[in-house]
């Protein structure tokens, strides 16, 4: 009942502002008069007329009708302001003339002139180009593009030194090289996970598989080396897995990437964390999921830096907060450093892993904000 | 879209009374109990007190505690200033963040949730609290330079007779109270909050709670508890204006400073041993709370709010309304005149494992000073009541709830920051 009488009186009213009709004083959604955008403002709302227009110069009327001194800004992401007006005294309408490429918006009423304001969205259509054309992105992904060559170059090194361990039964030497293997394979995931049918193959866990699947790559041989302690039939499952990364090395090192597969696969990384090393899921026979950890978190870090020139110049204070909390997470795996590698997963107590996963979602959620501003021009 | 789109429209063109009348309304020191009428609409954030204190209650509570990860004060301020302005919006059904579930660019995750997207406000308060450890940790550390103002009435609760609380779920630098008409609003909040907060709070614990289990005000009925008995029958109500101010509100004067016309709020959370009760007769059900099941009246009298005759004895010499019962014990008469505004709320977690309800109370009181007021009743209660039989209080809680934010410049906490 309630949403359907709202519903009728949102149509009411927007079909009025679209006829141009009304133009009665106190309504705070009216109709933009000679393209201005009309923004009442008080000290508790901030009323824009409308929140979507046609990219470039748009004009702002703001009409102070609180109590305060109001300020009005125009923001791009990160709080990069567009336009503003300072000092509306109550009672006055001031003027703001801003030009808006297209993109996503925010406007902000600051009654009192301080704190944050009372922010709506805001919308500026328009054409978009490819992001390829921009130097600097284009710079980015061939800067990453040589990240993940090299790592493909250990993993595969790597791969086959495990590989002939268990062939040649060697279950001390292939649990060594077990970790070390896949920290190559953790760091560049997202590329990988894009060749669907081939990441099942090396990297399923038991139980990933429908019935009548058949289960290969590590963790089966994880499985062999720490519950089954038995190698012995485990040789055609290492060959294919040697197989399967050379396959896969070669489609990473000739993909095209977008700077958004960057920055998507930066936050992807971190997910994974979030998702399966933290709840021991990843490894779950050997328990060397920091290994993996600490993997996905440089692979993340590696996506970034090479976006970093993007972001500094966008948006420096995103860089800045990415840098404090890759520092941050850092150290707090750092504190689970054991020899040359790290303490098993289930070495570590509830709170210590609560902690490493608080400072997961401390980075991740900027992280998330990377991915639209590389989108944005 | 729709949600945040057709409420601005609907708050800003003053077309429908029912709709204006609530939307718009800035209701300050007097609390309307018809905000309660139509379990869609909102209710003003703004105020001298903070909402959903008075506020008749919802339906729905999901209540939730954060620790403090940040060693940074400007941080942690920063962290009040943006949800405050979440709060603002959602507490109007819009979305919380400026631009939208649905409205971003599509490379961007979006800054609200989207589970809400098309619900109506329902009723949403959000109630903020600031913990003792917030003002200094356990070893005595001050953590963002305001030991100093940690208030005398924000005093660690002692241990009571009888606790099993668990420290996972008990205490918490900060709470935030969230009560709906439809949980999905109050999940929704808290959800959104938790998100916002990632790197500078954690979530130490959170409660869903359905049934509200006392009245806030006269314009509502007293419900039942899951014991079946009527629950608050004696709260505090938004009515009683002097009561409030004696028995709810901090007074100028009292101390600090800072949370002048704010409040202090205690939960426990009370596993009831729902299988034992229910094999309890009637009368031994009735004895154990000295009212009865039905009407709710108190064993002396004849309707609900009749007021106990605790000196009534009956033929054998014994009171009526027993010396170890419930409502004797935690009866104002029997506790210095002191007076809680309880705003509880049933709770079922499902089942124990032992093939037993794992459901109870969560108990939840405000007051201008708990050291007066909660502690000394639930000491007496804890040593006494005949109801501990069937009752295990497994969480605590106690926090600071600052005065209300009058305008949009204000912000969550200002008071203690500023």
């Amino acid at each position: 009942m309630r949403i359907s009488r709202l519903l009728v009186i949102g149509v009411a009213c927007s079909l009025a502002a679209a006829c141009g009709g009304d133009k009665t004083e106190d309504q705070g959604g009216d109709a933009p008069k000679n393209g201005k955008i009309t923004v009442t403002a008080t000290d508790t709302e901030c009323n824009v007329a409308t929140t979507e227009t046609a990219a470039g110069p748009v004009t702002f009327a703001i009409s102070n009708k609180g109590a305060k001194v109001t300020e009005f800004y125009v923001y791009a992401g990160g709080d990069r302001i567009m336009g503003e007006v300072e000092n509306i005294a109550p009672g006055l309408t001031r003027e703001l003339i801003v030009e808006l490429p297209a993109g996503t918006y925010e406007t902000a009423c600051k009654p009192g002139m301080i704190g944050k304001g009372i922010r709506g969205g805001f919308k500026a259509t328009g054409e978009n180009k490819p992001l390829t054309d921009d130097a600097k992105l284009k710079q980015a992904t061939t800067d990453y593009q040589r990240y993940v060559k090299s790592q493909t170059g250990a993993l595969i090194d790597k791969t086959t030194e495990f590989v002939t361990a268990v062939k040649a039964g060697d279950i001390a030497k292939a649990k060594e090289l077990f970790p070390i293997a896949r920290t190559y394979w953790e760091r560049i995931e997202p590329v990988a996970e894009s060749f669907g049918d081939l990441d099942p193959a090396i990297d399923a866990r038991d139980g990933d598989l429908e019935p009548g699947q058949e289960w290969t790559g590590f963790h089966k041989i994880e499985q062999d080396l720490w519950v089954n302690n038995d190698v012995s039939k485990s040789g055609p499952t290492a060959d294919k897995l040697l197989t399967d990364v050379k396959t896969i090395v070669e489609k990473a090192n000739t993909v095209e990437l977008s700077p958004l597969n960057l920055a998507n696969g930066a936050k992807e990384l971190l997910d994974e964390v979030a998702t399966g090393k933290i709840t021991g899921e990843e490894d779950r026979y050997s328990h060397t999921d920091l290994w993996d950890f600490a993997a996905n978190l440089e692979g993340s870090r590696a996506a970034i830096a090479a976006l970093r020139p993007v972001i500094e110049e966008k948006d420096a204070a995103l860089a800045k907060t990415l840098d404090e909390k890759f520092a941050a997470a850092q150290a707090e795996l750092d504190k689970h450093r054991k020899g040359d590698g790290w303490k098993l997963h289930n070495e570590l107590s509830e709170t210590e892993l609560k902690a490493l996963a608080d400072t997961i979602n401390a980075l991740a959620e900027p992280i998330s904000k990377v991915a639209p501003l590389v989108a944005t021009k | 879209m729709d949600r945040r789109k057709m409420l601005g429209l609907a708050g800003a063109g003053a077309v429908g009374a029912a709709a204006a009348g609530v939307v718009g309304a800035q209701v300050f020191d007097s609390p309307n109990p018809a905000q309660a009428a139509d379990a869609g609409a909102a209710i003003p954030f703004y105020g001298a007190h903070q909402a959903g204190i008075v506020t008749p209650a919802q339906d729905r509570l999901h209540f939730v505690a954060f620790d403090v990860i940040t060693s940074k004060r400007e941080e942690l301020v920063e962290l009040l200033q943006r949800w405050t302005m979440a709060a603002a919006r959602m507490t109007t059904g819009k979305d919380a963040g400026s631009i939208g579930a649905v409205n971003g660019a599509p490379e961007a995750a979006p800054d609200d949730t989207g589970e809400a997207l098309g619900l109506p406000p329902s009723g949403l308060t959000l109630t903020i609290g600031f913990g003792p450890s917030l003002f200094r940790t356990a070893d005595g550390k001050d953590r963002f330079g305001i030991a100093d103002k940690r208030p005398a009435a924000l005093a660690d609760l002692p241990r009571f007779a009888k606790d099993t609380l668990q420290p996972a779920i008990s205490d918490g630098d900060i709470c935030v109270q969230a009560c709906a008409h439809d949980p999905q609003v109050a999940v929704h909040a808290v959800r959104n909050l938790a998100r916002i907060g990632f790197g500078v709070v954690s979530v130490r614990w959170s409660q869903l709670g359905f049934g509200r289990t006392s009245s806030t005000s006269r314009s509502q009925t007293t419900a039942r508890n899951l014991f079946g008995f009527k629950d608050g029958t004696a709260n505090l109500k938004a009515e009683d204006a002097k009561l409030l101010q004696d028995h709810l509100w901090v007074q100028a004067g009292d101390g600090p400073e800072w949370m002048t016309g704010g409040s202090y709020v205690v939960t426990r959370k009370i596993r009831m041993l729902i299988e034992t009760w229910d094999r309890t007769s009637l009368g031994e059900q009735e004895g154990i709370i000295g009212r009865n099941k039905g009407e709710g009246a108190p064993l002396t009298g004849v309707k609900e709010f009749d007021e106990p005759a605790f000196a009534v004895k009956d033929a054998a010499g014994e009171s009526t309304i027993a010396m170890d019962s419930h409502v004797r014990l935690a009866h104002p008469d029997f506790n210095n005149g002191a007076r809680l505004l309880r705003r509880g709320y049933n709770f079922v977690d499902g089942s124990d494992g032992l093939g037993r309800l794992d459901a109870g109370l969560f108990f939840i009181a405000y007051q201008r000073d708990p050291r007066r007021q909660f502690v000394p009743m639930q000491t007496q209660l804890a040593r006494q009541d005949a109801l501990n039989e069937y009752i295990r209080h497994v969480s605590s809680g106690l926090f600071a709830c600052p005065p209300g934010i009058k305008a949009a410049d204000d912000y969550w906490g200002r008071s203690l920051f500023a």
